[in-house]
């Protein structure tokens, strides 16, 4: 653990990709092979079994700490962080752990069998042996909340300049469905990498963003500044449902999301037309709910992500199926350096022989013969249940991850409306103890009512002046919470809008951030919740 | 009517009616007693300044002509009938905790204070009184200070790493307090120090007040960029970022600060190594030094007031919140520059007597 907990630190103490390379670098090069699978694995976001809730660790770290649970609550405040709340909380030790990576997650996936009576003891006792950088990434296993400063980009490049392998090969083996326990460094770094991990799913390719980091929008001109002629190019509605990549290998079929979550069991409607394809084939698309052949809004299927238990109400009521955009693997081959159109047209092939077209689509392509044209189409957007348009050069390869060049997505401006700051908490991680998360509400009547919660949107610049009026403002406190004087106007945009029995406003916005602080407003001219249900588009 | 109270808290700073003098006044009054000689505590404008004697020169400077009484700790001054002597607080050189007494009734105001000793700031010495008014910028227990000589081994040890790798090293503190227990810290074996202007004239006025400063250079645009890059620089919180900064080539930068002991302050601050040395006491240095008073009252007057006001009422004190302008309230007090007001002068103006207002915000929140 202390060659684990020094990695952390060393990660902690640079701001610089090189520095953090080389750390990695060290770090791989001085621990044994299952320490470094178990710190990929982690570092990938597969976390070991959770035997011991958040509620017995809070409880029992109260306990180890010897103050009152309010001053324990307050402390997370200001930390913004649970596992280093704690460490930070429990006295300072003076013995010592001797206990690798490897160890403590073994210890810890043996919990399974043992009481709770003997986890508290097993939990106390190892407290008790770690100092406090030690415990609070040991905190990190026990909560499983493990984001660290540095990207699975930089691990992976840190792999590759160790193993001489290239970052997309070292990607590609890193997917999937593997446990640190059964997958070896030597499997993972072999030279021919003869996966027999059959699940195992590929790099998704992501589009850049056109808009880059501004709202504001792309004219024809600076389209064809930016791509070139208008028919290297492919375009696609851009749909808003759940990013997936579907297998049939050797008789057996895979779904998995974009966030590495096999994800095969919630979307049964799938399985049918899946179980049809020939073996040896991938497909990449988009999951969406569906009713009487159109898509429907985002949070329709948001309501069965969720559950564990999908029921016969909401199979009826949110029916998925798959668009598919994209082939990858074809007759047990990997297909990902053909071009974009010879692989639509395996993809063409393969939706052509399905006996299941309701449910295996294909994303239609737009015809357009300028960056004007498409420009106009991308208007329609919306009436489309679209988040704008995709574009894709003809000749690309389908490469790895994030990719500026070859696929980019063209989204339509965000909706938006003048909103008034009402409430604030404090934010997490980077932005602990300052107040960076904010509720935001519109008129009714001469009412304020709150219709969405935004986090992002303002410059460190902004979020520290906007600090500096909600701890002069607060009227009242209710735990973490801030009632704030209403003053503040800001514009929220919104990808989009619906109905809600959950919200008091009736509404629910997706993906709503701030665009910018209106100082130019005072917050009588805030919108009203009227011109908010106008958007709806009833 | 109830008998007023020998200090009182107003819109001007801490009022002793009796003994018609304020204490740490944030408006112009007419006597002024001074805690030590931070921005936030030493304002310009009043008629008289009582401080103690190790804060002349640094008040003279950042004040300009003042009229200035100085005394030694335990020194007894009367005004009006009213006994005030000052005490050592450990928090910078010269600060003071002020002793009030009248008719057998003691109050004591801490101003910013620490418990540990820094080996430069006279260490704190515990006061008996009836009334302890104080701050408490860290009080939250999750602030636990580890000794000072494990932090300097660790910026040491950062220090000469950096010269390994060729780096040039800046390390970043308050001018006035933090910087000089840097530079008394370092291991003089490994190079030079080397200082922003701004902490160059805090050392020279304390160097005229008599205090024995391990040697520094001032930086100047005719210095050695490649010596200075050898040695470690001591720049005040405002210089980082700043073009002056970047003119030593590839450097490491370290940040002296309380708040660092947080990952979240410490990424904000997005400084290359955070070391946990603070001026102000931690939550186990605060309850020892309020217990020690044996007080039966207690009011405090910046940091997590609200939290720390509640413990100790739990744990058997009789503790208020009040309200005044040393640091502000609870969470102002981690802002990730220093709270609109005044902020740390440029080093254009390094060489230059402080305007009255610009003062260097030392202490103002953030230590």
């Amino acid at each position: 653990m202390k060659a684990f907990a020094q990695l952390f630190l060393s990660l902690d103490e640079t701001n610089k990709t090189n520095e953090k390379v080389k750390v990695l670098k060290d770090y791989f090069t001085s621990v044994p092979d299952t320490d470094k699978m178990h710190m990929l694995a982690l570092f990938t976001g597969r976390k070991p079994k959770r035997y011991i809730n958040s509620t017995q660790i809070r409880t029992w770290a109260i306990e180890a700490s010897n103050i009152p649970p309010w001053l324990f609550g307050e402390s997370y405040q200001v930390v913004g962080d649970l596992a280093e709340t704690m460490a930070l909380l429990m006295p300072q030790t003076e013995s010592t752990n001797e206990k690798n990576l490897t160890q403590w997650v073994a210890e810890l996936n043996g919990l399974g069998n043992k009481t709770e009576e003997e986890r508290k003891l097993w939990l106390m006792d190892s407290w008790a042996t770690l100092d406090s950088q030690e415990r609070f990434v040991f905190n990190k296993l026990l909560t499983g909340s493990f984001r660290v400063g540095v990207s699975q980009n930089l691990v992976i490049k840190a792999l590759a300049d160790i193993t001489k392998l290239d970052a997309a090969t070292l990607t590609h083996r890193i997917m999937g469905n593997w446990m640190p326990e059964t997958y070896t460094y030597d499997q993972l770094v072999q030279e021919s990498g003869a996966s027999d991990d059959i699940s195992r799913p590929y790099p998704f390719f992501l589009a850049y963003p056109v808009q880059e980091t501004s709202d504001k929008n792309k004219s024809a001109d600076e389209m064809q500044g930016l791509l070139g002629d208008a028919d290297q190019w492919q375009a696609e509605w851009k749909w808003d449902g759940i990013r997936a990549q579907m297998i049939k290998r050797d008789g057996k079929i895979f779904i998995w999301s974009r966030g590495e979550d096999l994800a095969t069991e919630k979307f049964p409607e799938l399985h049918p037309f899946l179980n049809a394809l020939p073996d040896g084939t991938v497909i990449d698309g988009e999951i969406l709910s569906f009713q009487n052949g159109l898509p429907m809004p985002f949070n329709v299927l948001q309501t069965r992500i969720g559950r564990k238990n999908l029921s016969k109400k909401i199979l009826e009521e949110s029916p998925v199926a798959v668009i598919a955009y994209d082939c990858l693997e074809f007759k047990g081959g990997d297909i990902r350096s053909k071009t974009q159109t010879e692989r639509r047209e395996i993809l063409e092939g393969l939706q052509a022989a399905t006996d299941y077209p309701e449910i295996f689509r294909l994303s239609a392509l737009i015809n357009f013969s300028s960056w004007d044209e498409l420009a106009r189409i991308r208007e329609q957007s919306r009436a489309m249940v679209a988040e704008g348009v995709m574009l894709k050069r003809k000749s690309a390869a389908y490469q790895v991850g994030r990719k500026r060049g070859d696929w980019w997505k063209w989204k339509i401006d965000p909706l938006s409306v003048d909103a008034v700051m009402i409430y604030a908490q404090k934010g997490h991680g980077r932005r602990a103890d300052l107040y960076t998360d904010y509720t935001f509400a519109v008129w009714d009547g001469d009412k304020l009512v709150p219709f969405a919660k935004a986090y992002s949107g303002l410059t460190d610049a902004e979020i520290n002046k906007v600090d500096y009026f909600i701890k002069r403002n607060t009227l009242e406190k209710f735990g973490p919470v801030r009632t704030v004087k209403p003053e503040l106007v800001f514009e929220i945009g919104f990808e989009g809008i619906n109905k809600s029995t959950r919200h008091k406003s009736g509404i629910a916005l997706r993906f709503p951030r701030i665009l910018r602080w209106r100082h130019d407003k005072p917050k009588e001219e805030a919108d009203t919740l009227d011109s908010l249900r106008a958007l709806l588009g009833e | 009517m109830a008998k007023k109270p020998l200090l009182e808290f107003t819109d001007r700073g801490i009022y002793c009616a009796q003994g018609k003098f304020y204490i740490d006044p944030w408006k112009p009054v007419d006597d002024a007693v001074i805690t030590h000689a931070h921005a936030d505590h030493a304002y310009w404008g009043h008629k008289h300044y009582l401080a103690h004697k190790l804060s002349r020169e640094v008040l003279l400077y950042r004040l300009g002509e003042i009229q200035l009484q100085t005394v030694e700790y335990g020194e007894k001054v009367m005004k009006n009938g009213v006994q005030i002597s000052l005490f050592p607080a450990g928090h910078v050189i010269g600060s003071a905790q002020i002793r009030v007494e009248y008719q057998g009734e003691v109050w004591v105001v801490s101003g910013d204070y620490k418990t540990e000793d820094d080996g430069i700031s006279t260490p704190f010495e515990p006061v008996r009184c009836h009334h302890f008014i104080f701050e408490c910028t860290f009080g939250m227990p999750v602030y636990q200070w580890k000794p000072q000589v494990q932090i300097f081994e660790d910026v040491n040890n950062w220090w000469r790493s950096n010269l390994h790798n060729g780096q040039a090293t800046v390390i970043v503190g308050y001018s006035l307090g933090k910087a000089q227990r840097i530079l008394q810290n370092l291991d003089l074996s490994i190079g030079k120090v080397y200082t922003h202007g701004v902490i160059e004239n805090t050392n020279e006025a304390l160097r005229r007040n008599g205090v024995l400063l391990n040697p520094t250079e001032r930086i100047t645009p005719e210095s050695n960029k490649e010596e200075v890059s050898k040695g470690i620089i001591l720049a005040p919180p405002s210089s980082v970022g700043t073009p002056w900064m970047r003119k030593f080539g590839p450097y490491s930068f370290g940040y002296c600060s309380g708040w660092m002991a947080l990952r979240g302050a410490k990424r904000r601050r997005a400084a290359d190594r955070g070391f946990v040395l603070s001026d102000h006491a931690d939550w186990d240095g605060l309850i020892s030094a309020i217990d020690a008073t044996g007080c039966e009252c207690v009011y405090l007057t910046h940091g997590y007031t609200a939290t720390f006001t509640r413990y100790l009422n739990e744990i058997g004190f009789n503790a208020k919140e009040v309200h005044t302008l040393y640091g502000g309230e609870e969470e102002e007090t981690a802002p990730t520059q220093p709270p609109p007001g005044g902020e740390e002068f440029e080093d254009p103006y390094a060489n230059k007597k402080v305007s009255p207002t610009g003062g260097d915000l030392e202490g103002a929140g953030i230590s």
